[in-house]
Order: C-alpha cells, then structure tokens, then sequence
C-alpha cells in the first residue's frame, strides 16, 4: 500500500523496500474524509500533514496538532505525507504516535473481515512495528476532543527544523479531572507513557526530573544512554513547563 | 507500463510509464525538464521541488503513475509568474546563487513561503527553507534575496 509515499519511496530509492507490488490507495475519498460528533473527530487516514497544518480539518486537539504538523518535516512532505502512513510506517522519531497516544486516540484499521478499533497506546509495538495484519489497512483515526480548560505541551529536539526528532515530549492535562498523559517519543521502540510523571502533573506535582527518571528507569527493554537519557529528560520537563505555566 | 495523462507546464501530456518511475527522472529523461535537479533522492536535499496541483512536492519521492491527471508545474513553467520573476530579479541583485544546483527548487519553495505568508522574517524564511540544501552560499543572500521579494510583493499588493 502506498498513500503519499514520503517514506516508502524515500526506502525504496535507498533500496531498503523493494515491493513486487504497491497500490495507491491516496486518492479513495472516504480515507481523506473527516467526520465528527460530540466526543471526538474521525480523521482518514489519507489526510495530509498540510491539511492539518493549514486548519482544513476540524482540530479535536485545540492546537495541538497542527502544531506538532506545522513542524513534522518540510512542507513538499507535509503536502504528500498522511497521518494514516506515518502510523502505519511508527517510525520510533516519527511525531504522530507519540502525539496520538497522549490523546488518546484509536486507530479504525479495516481488512476483508470488517473494522477494528486499536488504541494507539496499543497500536505500536516497536521499532517499525504494529498490530496491523497484512490485510489490513488504517481507514481513519478516532481522536477525542479536548475538553475546554485541558492543556497541553509539546517539545522537539532537533537540531534543525523539519529533521527527525532527537527526543520528543507531549503532555495532555485536564486538571479538572485530575487527569494527564506524558508520552515519549524517539524511546527505542513504541511510544512511551511515563506513568509516574503523567500522575504528578494530574496532580500538579513539580518534581518533575525525578518523576521522568524513575520512569525511564522502570522502562522494560529500553536502554538509553546518558545523552539520549537527558534529552529524554529535558524534552519532559520542557513540555510539562508548559501545560503548568 | 502504465498510460498517464497530465498537464506540465500548461501542456496536455499522456505517455507510458513504468510503475517504478519517479516523476523526477520522468521529467529530466522523458521531458528533457532538466532544470529538475537530483540531489539526495530521499526527500532531504530540496533540490527536486516542483508544484503538483499548486503545492510544493519532492519529485523524487512521486511516481510519476501517481500524478495521472494532475497538474505539475517545473521551474520552466514560471513565465509571466510575478512572485518568481521578483525572486529571480531579487536572486541576481542580491547574489543568492553560486553554483545554482539548489537554485530552481529555491525559487519555487520561496514562492510557496510568499504565497503562503510565511516570509515575514528572518526567522520565519529560514525556518521555511530547511529542507531546501544549498552547499554553497551559507544561505545568507539567499534570505537576503527572498526577504526582499516578500517586500516588493507586499509593497505592489497591499492588501492582498
């Protein structure tokens, strides 16, 4: 399956992918469609980072997400690329796991027995790798909507625009029903919830160097060293900083 | 092969394609538009940037059986366009190219920048033009030159 190609081709140039076959699914309607009730907004899958970044779709996220798109990449991408393909694809750096999985997004994946719900927190299992079967596909993704008077913060480190995140920190606060969630990305495998740290800033605790490096510590499987450790450290502080100011 | 058919630069085209070719080597080899340059072929250097259907696409990372019925406009099909004839004036006056490799896909994103209003500052120019490489100018005239135009442009249409 091939939608806008902004990896997959790039794979296929350096010869790391080489499909016998590719369809293109990028120009079926129902997967740019976006539909919306009270608690959430379908986005298709075929929805661009461009759309998201220009406010063409209904933003569930109050302003999060078209800012984590007006910074993925470089616009000729972001006009290609879709946000069904980069979750697809769960590149560790990519941005759109990590984000989905602070909002608690589902992912609606389609195959020849019908649809499917994952939740994103579940839908990445590691480097590359997902719950999708062969034959399926992403149709769209469920994001709920923020409550008025929810926050939240995002922080890429980079070291020039539009490159791969060196380490990448979101945080989605609702205080007003004790509720957040701290996610990592670039953490050696799927996105990474850091439990301790999410309940701190529910609570709005303010040791927040502490909370992160506990969590990184009980990171089953993980290893990261010094260097990644404290830009993984400074990436969450620097976006829970935001969501407390 | 594939049959496509699309528009580049303002004309009717229809050919055969393989599936597996790029819209950039289909341009360079088949259309003889080789003011598309190759650099990276993975979506990093810029240098490939044309328009389809109005926006800023790496043509490296397009098939070319991708762009059936499309509209795709090279760094050939700029004439009588006022933003790039700007932007080439502003180039020449202000010393934006040395080698000129980068040059094409610089006029054409700096033209997405202006369009989109995302050339108000230096900050913002530079921000804009990080996924185009040039390995020459230390990109200094290259703002210079685009922060020029965004200026001419606005001072022509005030309240566009």
């Amino acid at each position: 399956m091939i939608a806008g190609g902004q990896s997959l081709v790039a794979m296929m140039n350096l010869r790391v992918a080489s499909p016998g076959l590719l369809v293109d699914i990028s120009r079926l309607p129902e997967l740019s469609s976006i539909s919306e009730n009270s608690d959430a907004v379908s986005i298709g899958a075929c929805v661009t980072h461009a759309a998201v970044e220009d406010g063409q779709i209904v933003d569930p996220s109050r302003g999060l997400m078209r800012r984590v798109a007006a910074t993925l990449a470089y616009r000729a991408i972001r006009t290609r690329g879709t946000i069904g393909g980069s979750l697809a694809l769960s590149d560790p750096a990519a941005e759109w796991p990590a984000v989905l999985t602070a909002l608690d997004a589902e992912i609606v994946a389609r195959g020849p027995v019908g649809r499917r719900s994952i939740k994103c927190a579940e839908f990445t299992t590691g480097v590359y790798e997902t719950n999708l079967v062969a034959d399926e596909i992403i149709e769209s993704i469920r994001v709920p909507k923020l409550p008025a008077g929810a926050r939240w913060g995002y922080l890429k480190l980079s070291r020039k625009s539009g490159e791969f995140a060196n380490a990448l920190a979101v945080v989605v606060a609702d205080h007003a029903r004790d509720h957040s969630r701290v996610v990592l990305g670039v953490a050696n495998g799927a996105p990474l919830v850091l439990e301790d740290t999410s309940r701190l800033v529910a609570g709005r605790g303010r040791d927040v160097r502490l909370a992160v490096a506990a969590d990184l510590d009980r990171a089953a499987g993980r290893h990261f060293d010094e260097f990644q450790r404290n830009l993984h450290v400074v990436a969450a502080m620097r976006a829970v900083q935001q969501v407390l100011q | 092969m594939t049959a496509v058919r699309f528009q580049i630069n303002g004309v009717a085209i229809a050919d055969d394609v393989p599936p597996r070719l790029s819209l950039a080597d289909f341009l360079r080899e088949r259309r003889n538009l080789t003011g598309t340059h190759l650099g990276c072929e993975h979506g990093v250097c810029g240098a490939c940037t044309v328009l389809v259907d109005g926006e800023p696409t790496r043509s490296c990372l397009m098939l070319a059986v991708a762009c059936d019925e499309r509209d795709i406009t090279t760094i050939e099909g700029f004439a009588g366009d006022r933003v790039i004839e700007t932007l080439r004036r502003n180039f020449h006056r202000h010393h934006a190219l040395q080698c000129g490799y980068c040059t094409p896909a610089m006029l054409i994103t700096a033209r997405d920048l202006i369009r989109r209003r995302r050339a108000g500052s230096e900050r913002e120019i530079r921000d804009g033009l990080a996924g185009n490489i040039c390995r020459c100018t230390g990109y200094t005239n290259i703002v210079t030159a685009i922060a020029a135009t965004a200026e001419d442009i606005a001072r022509e249409t005030p309240n566009a």
